[in-house]
């Protein structure tokens, strides 16, 4: 009983711990993610980047990502005509 | 009047003040609703905006805003006598921090989680958004020229402590590898980088050769040391340029890879700190030798100066940054607000009413206290030493060495302080990058050029100013200038929530009596110094805090005029509550 109770002090002590590391590490693997799509942006309106050969396969798996993107830089609606997702 | 008596009454006069006060906050003032869908839930993007249990977000809140603060404000305030210090910590916190944080936590969170300047712009205007910068400016230069000075200063009183401060470091950076890059948790190895601290302090403190004591190095403290200063102004010298060094390449450095790790050790510090104290109390029960108010103290003011060094503790406007910032993006149910904002406040006044307690128990008379504590600039300059021996005095009830203790306390106040430098350069650099976007100056957008203009300005305010200790010691005639700035970026977070109560057409007056009891006494104060003493003509002549005291005088005059036109505005159009 008391044991439980100390097991869980230490799992709640941990959390709040570990809240701002998530955060960063999240906030890190987004930029990753903005800077890939960015690439795969730029494939798609004709200037040249070293991963263009493999980004058309890619369009079925981007399209949910692409949405979420431009909400988050802060557009309504998608800026591409290509790209319907809204 | 034994201390142990004056810690059960204030701490039960902050669980009155959770209980009734904060509570009808709760349901008369804010309203809160426990179906509101909160910015975490509406906008959740498993970044910044995360739905968090109140337990946690509380723990994260409160470790964010305590640092050497609440502990040096309330350590100098006791120049006064315990009474005033005591009084004003807890009807502060109670009637005006619990309030201030609250209430930026319920307004960031109706405004789908926008920070306190982002709202200044929409409330307010244009303008305020950009003064609301300025304001925070001055306020980080001030946090970085006080805490560089409080190091250096606590380096050369407690030469132990200056090695396992140090260790600190690397441990750091080893715990930011391995939880980064192995994804391993993060509360172990932080225990082991505790231990490993604390064993070096111990160690330093019994052997002699490790601490490292430039004073003596240079051959005592009336020794000659370089560009013909005496050799304490030297050795503070020294530390002043390592330090501002330091920061340079800390803040410079991703989060995870030193700042935030320092932050899990501290957190364990402030445990074990509030811990070992009030124990130590408990164990102890020291009689009270400080005298209750202290009529000799007339070189300086209480009044309004006390409202002023206590800002930390009793109100303070970081806090506002830290509730809009971050917490209100994570809170699960707005009800949680009261929880996560009013007790947050009423635990940084526990840690400001234990720095006071050890302060007036330290002594074994009452002709000690008065003679450390003979006048307002030696309260200042010795205010965080006295904390660490009177701190170090209630450990020593739990059977710890006196001078281990000592060097251990020491350790954990420069470690807060360290960290608080950290952030604050950080802060300071994205602000100078923010206006160097706003005024068209992209160059000093540039992280390096930011980062070296906000380390030259600090150093030169710690620096330059002459204090009456010689080179340095400049530094603590600051500690008012810190509160003031603090307690201008309260007024304004007080401001807004007034105005939006005052649109929602509810009572505002919970908020409205602190900002002008805050704004009056800030004001007086900076009267006070900017005119009678660092004015070309006055008793202190000092042209950079001159300059400094002066330009915040304006911003409070700003505020108020702002204040008035606001609230005497005839524009009540009612908002909408989910804006």
């Amino acid at each position: 009983m008391m044991l439980d109770k100390v097991k869980q002090l230490i799992a709640f002590y941990e959390e709040v711990l570990s809240m701002p590391h998530r955060q960063e590490i999240a906030r890190e693997l987004r930029n990753e993610d903005d800077l890939f799509l960015l690439l795969l942006y730029s494939e798609m309106i004709g200037i040249p980047n070293p991963v263009y050969y493999y980004t058309l396969e890619l369009y079925p798996y981007m399209i949910e990502k692409f949405h979420d993107w431009h909400l988050r830089m802060g557009m309504e609606k998608s800026p591409m005509t290509g790209i319907r997702c809204c | 009047m034994n201390a142990i008596a004056i810690a059960a009454i204030s701490l039960f006069i902050f669980v009155i003040g959770y209980r009734f006060y904060s509570k009808f906050l709760a349901e008369k003032i804010f309203r809160l609703d426990p179906n509101y869908v909160t910015p975490a839930h509406r906008f959740k993007d498993g970044v910044d905006f995360v739905p968090t249990n109140r337990f946690v977000l509380w723990g994260h809140h409160f470790t964010s805003v305590a640092g050497a603060a609440p502990i040096l404000g309330p350590a100098i305030a006791v120049y006064w006598g315990w009474l005033p210090a005591i009084i004003w910590v807890v009807l502060g916190t109670v009637f005006a921090a619990g309030v201030h944080d609250f209430g930026t936590l319920v307004i960031s969170v109706r405004n789908k989680g926008q920070s306190i300047g982002t709202l200044a712009n929409k409330l307010i205007g244009q303008r305020a958004k950009i003064l609301f910068l300025f304001i925070i400016l001055i306020l980080v230069l001030m946090v970085n020229a006080v805490f560089a000075w409080v190091i250096a200063n606590l380096f050369i009183t407690f030469p132990s402590s200056v090695l396992p401060v140090f260790i600190q470091i690397p441990l750091a950076l080893w715990i930011g590898h391995i939880v980064y890059k192995k994804n391993s948790k993060m509360l172990v190895p932080s225990l082991i980088a505790l231990a490993i601290m604390y064993f070096v302090a111990i160690i330093s403190a019994k052997v002699g050769f490790l601490q490292i004591d430039l004073v003596k190095y240079m051959g005592g403290a009336d020794a000659a040391g370089i560009f013909g200063l005496g050799a304490v102004s030297t050795a503070f010298f020294i530390w002043i340029i390592i330090l501002m060094v330091y920061v340079y390449i800390a803040s410079t450095l991703p989060v995870w890879r030193l700042l935030q790790p320092r932050d899990f050790i501290n957190s364990h510090q402030l445990i074990v700190g509030l811990g070992i104290l009030y124990l130590g109390l408990l164990f102890t029960n020291p009689p009270i030798t400080a005298p209750m108010t202290n009529p000799g103290a007339d070189d300086v003011s209480w009044f309004p100066l006390l409202f002023i060094t206590i800002a930390c503790g009793a109100i303070s406007g970081f806090h506002g940054l830290v509730s809009s910032g971050t917490s209100s993006k994570q809170l699960n149910k707005e009800t949680d607000a009261r929880f996560v904002g009013y007790a947050g406040a009423v635990g940084e006044g526990v840690l400001a009413l234990i720095s006071i307690i050890a302060v007036i128990t330290l002594f074994p008379t009452k002709e000690d206290f008065l003679a450390t504590y003979s006048s307002f600039g030696a309260a200042s300059a010795g205010g965080l030493g006295t904390f660490v021996k009177g701190a170090s005095q209630l450990a020593a009830g739990l059977g710890i060495p006196v001078e281990v203790a000592a060097t251990i306390v020491s350790v954990i106040v420069v470690s807060f302080a360290a960290t608080t430098l950290d952030t604050s350069v950080r802060l300071m650099r994205y602000i100078i990058a923010e206006l160097g976007v706003e005024y068209k100056v992209p160059v000093i957008a540039k992280t390096h050029v930011a980062t070296t203009i906000a380390v030259v300005a600090s150093s030169a305010l710690v620096l330059i100013p002459e204090g009456p200790n010689g080179f340095g010691s400049g530094g603590f005639l600051l500690w008012p200038l810190f509160g003031t700035a603090n307690q201008l970026l309260a007024g304004i977070s007080l401001l807004l929530i007034t105005i939006w109560l005052k649109r929602l057409g509810r009572n505002y007056l919970v908020t409205l009596i602190p900002m002008i009891f805050i704004l009056f006494m800030t004001l007086w104060a900076m009267i006070q110094q900017v005119v009678f003493q660092w004015a070309f003509w006055g008793s202190n002549s000092s042209p950079l805090l001159f300059i400094f005291g002066a330009i915040i005088m304006g911003f409070a005059i700003w505020i108020i005029l702002t204040a008035i036109s606001s609230l005497r505005s005839t524009d009540n159009t009612k908002i909408d509550l989910d804006d």
